[in-house]
């Protein structure tokens, strides 16, 4: 039996009261560690905040629970058994999911009725909201992180706070790429429920009977290998907000579980018949479009209405030429300082290579190309041959020839002037189209220039029905 | 970095054979350390086809950081990392360069050779005596 359980206080009620229920209700993440700095109890705020439920967590040394930046390198766990007061510091800590998440660390000793230390109590209080203060101008670019310049990003920029001030469901819809994740943990924290929990979960990375069980929870033997049981994310978000990303892949059945869920805000752990009421906000986002969707019957039309209170759509960056320049200088400057050089920018060929490039992909796909370039950029500046090929190889041969560092060509993309019929799959299908006609049909030199294995190109081939 | 020589539960080479997987382990004294971009030590083993593992060498990191380990992981030719906690955006760098990361794992790095020696290493591993 976890240690965990057998916690209570006494003298509250005629019978005693577990202490892990007290703990729950404090929306602020709070464990109680032995005098041998294992886990006794983790409230629920911090089962959401690191990922790791008390049933995981009870008994383990606190630094494999943690995770923090002090656990290995100045515990302060020490200083507060040598000197018996009250420690407090700013640190961070890595979750379950890979998340690092500023944290305000308390470790606070606590003393049995002889004056002897008995165990400490450390709180965890996330601070990314005080971190990255939202600021709410119509002139801002850069907002958490968010970065822009351009008339459709200022409009979202300004309407942020604004969702954020109620608590409607709301909907994000974009292509891939775009920035439906910063925008929901944007609205999350400039919103009540910013010291709640934010819980991330996505609909299309699980099969139906896991995602059930992980969103809704289960019961100690609802189905084989349910060992104990699981409070779901939903209840692990209490006080704080649900993100659902790639709604448009959640399952009919799931559909109208969450319907449910929608209307009376009561979660039934698979298996249980008792619910549980929880307060939680609802973001859902796809870059489907929901709507064809209802009409082919593959997603229900009460779910759209119910989070569809309010719709909010991000541009994709071909949509947003202006931030471009911003966005570049943004993405190399990070990544400068991330890999230790000194790139001063872009060459003008080089910035022309990329504004004639669709970038279905869009943010993302930018944010990786720089990547690449400033990895393989050995000079003060990003040339086009320091981009990744299949970039260059998009742009139309005689363009690429005209192209000269002074970039006086002025390169203009097929693609782009109908920028409302891109897909990613016909980009790709010109692109092998294109490296195979320079090439004279030799798979091997054109799999060497796309940065293909040979066998990748061949599957892509047979995909685009380009051989038998 | 500097090569140091640890104490192993099972013996020391100075080469792998070729076809064996190369495993690094960061540590903090003989334990997996909490965190990857911070541990200040790392262990590498090799597990040969006959799933024999055999510790190579350890090394000292002079400044621990996530880039540092990750450069030293492509220099290294490592096939897999043991790990506990580990930045996403790290372990996507990881696995895009074919390197198989098993992360969340807790205990003593002798417990983890006991396991790839068994072959039932996995993320999320438990390898230390609860206190309940």
């Amino acid at each position: 039996m976890p240690l965990s359980r057998g916690l209570h206080v006494k003298g509250l009620s005629k019978l005693p009261v577990a202490l892990g229920q007290v703990l729950d209700e404090i929306p602020l993440g709070v464990m109680v560690l032995g005098k041998d700095r294992r886990v006794m109890l983790v409230n629920r705020a911090l089962e959401a905040m690191t990922g790791f439920l008390v049933q995981e967590a009870s008994g383990i040394p606190c630094h494999y629970l943690l995770r923090g930046n002090l656990c290995c390198h100045g515990c302060q766990i020490k200083d507060v058994e040598e000197t018996r007061r009250q420690f407090c510091s700013e640190a961070n800590i890595i979750n379950k999911n890979r998340q690092k998440i500023p944290v305000r660390l308390t470790i606070s000793p606590i003393f049995d009725e002889n004056g002897e230390l008995a165990a400490f109590l450390e709180s965890v209080e996330d601070t990314r909201s005080q971190e990255a203060p939202y600021d709410d101008s119509a002139e801002s670019f850069l907002s958490g992180k968010l970065v822009g310049v351009s008339q459709e990003m200022r409009r979202v920029f300004k309407i942020i706070p604004v969702i954020a001030q109620t608590d409607s469901s709301v909907l994000i819809t974009g292509q891939t790429g775009t920035g439906k994740d910063a925008v929901a943990e944007a609205i999350h924290h400039a919103s009540g429920r910013a010291k709640g929990p934010f819980i991330k979960i996505n609909c299309g990375a699980l099969p139906e009977a896991l995602l059930e069980s992980e969103l809704f929870g289960h019961q100690k033997g609802a189905f084989t290998g349910a060992v104990e049981n699981k409070p779901g994310r939903f209840r692990l978000a209490h006080n704080g907000t649900v993100y659902l990303t790639e709604i448009g892949d959640l399952p009919l059945s799931l559909q109208v579980k969450l319907l449910s869920f929608l209307d009376d805000k009561v979660v039934y752990p698979l298996g249980s018949t008792k619910g549980y009421s929880v307060d939680v906000r609802v973001i859902a986002a796809t870059h489907r479009n929901l709507e064809r969707m209802v009409r082919e019957g593959s997603f229900r039309e009460d779910l759209l209405f119910r989070l569809n209170v309010i719709r909010l759509h991000l541009p994709p960056l071909v949509h947003r030429h202006e931030d471009m320049k911003m966005l570049k200088a943004h993405f190399l400057q990070t990544y400068n300082s991330r890999f230790s050089k000194n790139i001063a920018g872009f060459s003008e060929a080089a910035g022309q290579v990329l504004l004639s490039y669709p970038f279905p992909g869009n943010v993302r796909e930018l944010r990786n190309i720089v990547e690449y370039a400033v990895n393989v950029c050995d000079g003060n500046q990003i040339r086009p041959d320091h981009l990744p090929a299949y970039i260059v190889e998009h742009v139309p041969n005689d363009h690429v020839n005209d192209l000269t560092e002074n970039g006086s060509s002025q390169v203009q993309s097929t693609i782009r002037s109908d920028p409302g019929e891109i897909r990613w799959a016909d980009a790709e299908r010109k692109m092998i189209m294109d490296t195979m006609l320079k090439c004279q049909g030799r798979k091997h030199d054109a799999a060497k220039i796309l940065g293909y294995c040979r066998s990748t190109l061949w599957r892509k081939m047979k995909k685009y029905g380009m051989i038998d | 970095m500097k090569k140091v020589h640890r104490k192993s539960p099972v013996k020391d080479v100075n080469e792998s054979p070729a076809n064996s997987t190369r495993v690094l382990i960061p540590l903090l004294g003989d334990d997996i350390a909490p965190r990857f971009d911070l541990a200040p030590e790392a262990v590498i083993a090799s597990v040969d086809p006959k799933r024999r593992v055999t510790v190579e060498k350890s090394i000292v990191l002079s400044h621990a950081s996530a880039e540092a380990l990750c450069r030293l992981i492509m220099t290294e030719k490592i096939d897999m990392v043991v790990c506990c906690a580990i930045e996403e955006e790290y372990y996507q760098y990881l696995v895009w360069k074919k390197v198989k990361v098993v992360d969340s794992v807790m205990g003593p790095y002798s417990k983890v050779l006991e396991r790839l020696e068994n072959g039932t290493i996995a993320d999320g591993e438990v390898l230390l005596d609860r206190k309940e």
